[in-house]
């Protein structure tokens, strides 16, 4: 039972940093739910405030490591160029999509718009985090705010979703694979 | 007399809204520009293994962080018409998110 290097980094920057914070932001969009569906004053306690701060500040650098580490360290073996005499083109992704018709689109509608679109859900979240806490009194105006940003919450759920789903598809029709090769069971069982 | 809703401060927040949808717009427009002119992706591409999606995305978290920080500065603490700028962030929003759309980049592009 063996895992390579990049596999296992592109599981991290996929399933880790990028589900995790998907799930965050439908947390997000369910505490804005709430605080502007609410009738009357705010019951959440200083250390229930506290919490959700927290939260908002880990949804946000789940965010940012998604992108950061899908741009910066997966992506770069994704487009890897190939060299001159290599025929087998395992190692390299997207060579591999677009070298059969039936995959291209893959490549040519799917990374095209994930590597674009999965930054706004980011900057998007960050906007929603930092007003929800500037203004986390549950007060008539504030709580038209949150009602607004709940909108753009949303979208970076959408955004993020998109990229997501795109590149769990990517990855099943070309793995982004190779390095050290780790084995987790010798024996097989 | 002010109303109760209007005497609330609310400039801080309509400057993070539209610095973000500034954001999303710079990031759809580069996307289409560094795809339309070989120059412009070489010049976008601040680090050679990602290619101009590091400038790309470099540049339109550069433009937001600016307009953030100056809308900041120009409405914190002042009152301003929240509908008309989450609407007018909603839009820059859904341009972006048009722009970023590969069909729609095509069509641009006339490819």
């Amino acid at each position: 039972m063996q895992l390579t290097w990049r596999e296992i980094v592109t599981a991290i920057h996929g399933m880790l940093f990028g589900g995790f914070f998907l799930m965050a932001c439908f947390g997000a969009l369910v505490l804005l739910h709430r605080s502007f569906a609410a009738r009357g004053s705010s019951e959440v306690t200083e250390q229930g405030r506290r919490r959700e701060r927290i939260f908002l500040i880990v949804m946000v650098v789940l965010g940012w490591a998604a992108v950061l580490s899908g741009a910066y360290v997966v992506y770069p073996w994704y487009r890897a160029a190939v060299p001159p005499g290599v025929t087998n083109l395992e190692l390299y992704p997207q060579r591999l999509l677009m070298s059969d018709p039936h995959t291209a689109g893959w490549h040519t509608l799917g990374m095209e718009w994930k590597e674009h679109v999965a930054w706004m859900a980011p900057m998007l979240m960050t906007m929603v985090a930092w007003v929800m806490m500037e203004y986390e009194d549950a007060g008539e105006e504030h709580r038209r705010l949150r009602a607004m940003v709940s909108g753009f919450a949303l979208a970076a759920f959408l955004a993020g979703g998109v990229a997501a789903e795109c590149g769990a598809w990517i990855n099943k029709k070309a793995p982004v694979t190779g390095g050290r090769v780790i084995t987790l069971n010798r024996d097989g069982k | 007399m002010s109303s109760p809703r209007e005497a609330v401060a609310n400039g801080a927040a309509g400057a993070a809204m539209l610095a973000a949808g500034l954001g999303c717009f710079a990031l759809g427009v580069l996307a289409v520009a560094g795809d339309g002119s070989k120059a412009l992706a070489r010049l976008l591409t601040f680090y050679r293994p990602t290619g101009p999606l590091s400038g790309v995305s470099t540049m339109a978290i550069v433009v937001w962080l600016a307009a953030w920080i100056a809308g900041n500065r120009l409405w914190r603490g002042r009152t301003v018409a929240i509908g008309k700028v989450s609407g007018a962030a909603f839009v820059l929003l859904a341009l972006g998110l048009l722009l970023t759309f590969p069909p729609c980049e095509d069509l641009l592009l006339g490819k």
